[in-house]
């Protein structure tokens, strides 16, 4: 669900963050139109306002797990978590994890990759939001989500500074 | 001065929630996990609030963090000090224009980046990283802000380990760290 479909359209501060929002043309490759959100983070009060947003939406969900995906996601996940009591889970690439880790592959364009989460960081019957800069495929979300509801918790929602409609 | 507050009543509580991995990433090395602080809120928000506390009226106004877990401490701190957050990455990860900094590791070298404009002449910049080693990271951010143009005003850190004696590295730019693991 995208905030401009919801009582959230005539929010101000939803223009100002797509505003701060940089598009950098055929990176990482020819024909991709990167989404850099940098450029927010360099605005205070826009970061601010993107923090609020998703703080007022699930500060009152009963939320105990704020899950972010490497990297990006550590940059909003965190101030979220802290906002709402919750705890961070951060959600990483192949072996930078030191614990012991549960591994979920998934797909991409070319080969698969990997996310892991420590071991006894989320309890069965937590629940749980899931946290990422922008969902494209939803590839890595799906296997997010999945690492979630593999221990136990139940994934409330995903959130996304940015979505990409023509992905689905 | 070496450590945080040593005084500080909330520095035994973040001290006790950092677990050590030995052997990670390899054989020798105990790891310093902050994971197991980040599931903590109580003590997580203290540790913010112990960064927030000392920068709030030093007029800072970029806080640059160090990829990844700087990415997690540093934001938090950024948005309440009313600084800006500007990651340093791993090569390749940044979209736009970039300058580079390498540094030395025990095998080899790496390199650290930062956008270009991302930060202004004249700024005050405060460096996050989750631990300070041999300072080597370290040195590289600080050197990346000063090639911009930015003051360093200090690197801040949740863990030092004296032994690696990465204080040294920094130039005699200021550190200042939470807890010390020997």
């Amino acid at each position: 669900m995208f905030a401009a479909e919801t009582e959230l359209k005539e929010d101000p501060r939803l223009q100002e963050i797509f505003e701060a929002i940089r598009v950098i043309p055929n990176f990482p490759k020819p024909g991709i139109m990167f989404q850099d959100i940098t450029t927010l983070l360099l605005n205070h009060k826009v970061f601010k306002d993107t923090v609020d947003m998703f703080v007022d939406r699930y500060r009152d969900m009963d939320i105990s797990v704020v899950a972010g995906i490497e990297a990006r996601g550590f940059m909003f996940g965190p101030s979220i978590a802290l906002a709402i009591g919750a705890k961070f889970i951060p959600l990483r690439k192949p072996k930078k994890l030191p614990g012991e880790v549960i591994s979920e592959a998934y797909e991409l364009e070319y080969g698969t990759d990997c996310l892991e989460m420590h071991v006894g960081a989320v309890q069965p019957g937590e629940r749980a939001v899931v946290i990422d800069d922008l969902v494209a495929t939803g590839g890595t979300l799906s296997a997010a989500i999945k690492l979630l509801e593999h221990v136990g918790a139940e994934v409330a929602e995903c959130a996304c500074v940015i979505g990409l409609p023509q992905f689905k | 001065m070496s450590a945080g507050r040593d005084d500080d009543p909330r520095i035994k509580g973040i001290k006790s929630k950092i677990r050590v991995v030995p052997d990670f990433p390899k054989p020798g090395i105990m790891f310093q996990d902050i994971t197991t602080l980040l599931l903590a809120p109580n003590a997580f928000k203290d540790t913010i609030d112990l960064f927030v506390e000392r920068y709030k009226n030093k007029n800072i106004s970029v806080v640059a963090g160090i990829e990844a877990r700087g990415f997690i401490f540093g934001p938090p701190i950024a948005l309440a000090i009313g600084a800006k957050f500007v990651p340093l990455r791993k090569p390749r990860k940044l979209p736009g224009e970039v300058m580079s900094e390498e540094y030395i590791l025990e095998y080899g070298s790496d390199c650290l980046e930062m956008h270009i404009g991302a930060v202004e002449q004249g700024e005050r910049a405060l460096v996050v990283d989750d631990l300070i080693a041999t300072g080597g990271t370290l040195c590289a951010a600080m050197k990346l802000l000063e090639r911009a143009g930015a003051e360093v005003v200090e690197c801040a850190c949740l863990i030092e380990l004296p032994d690696l004696k990465g204080r040294e590295r920094l130039n005699g730019k200021p550190l200042y760290v939470l807890v010390e693991s020997h």
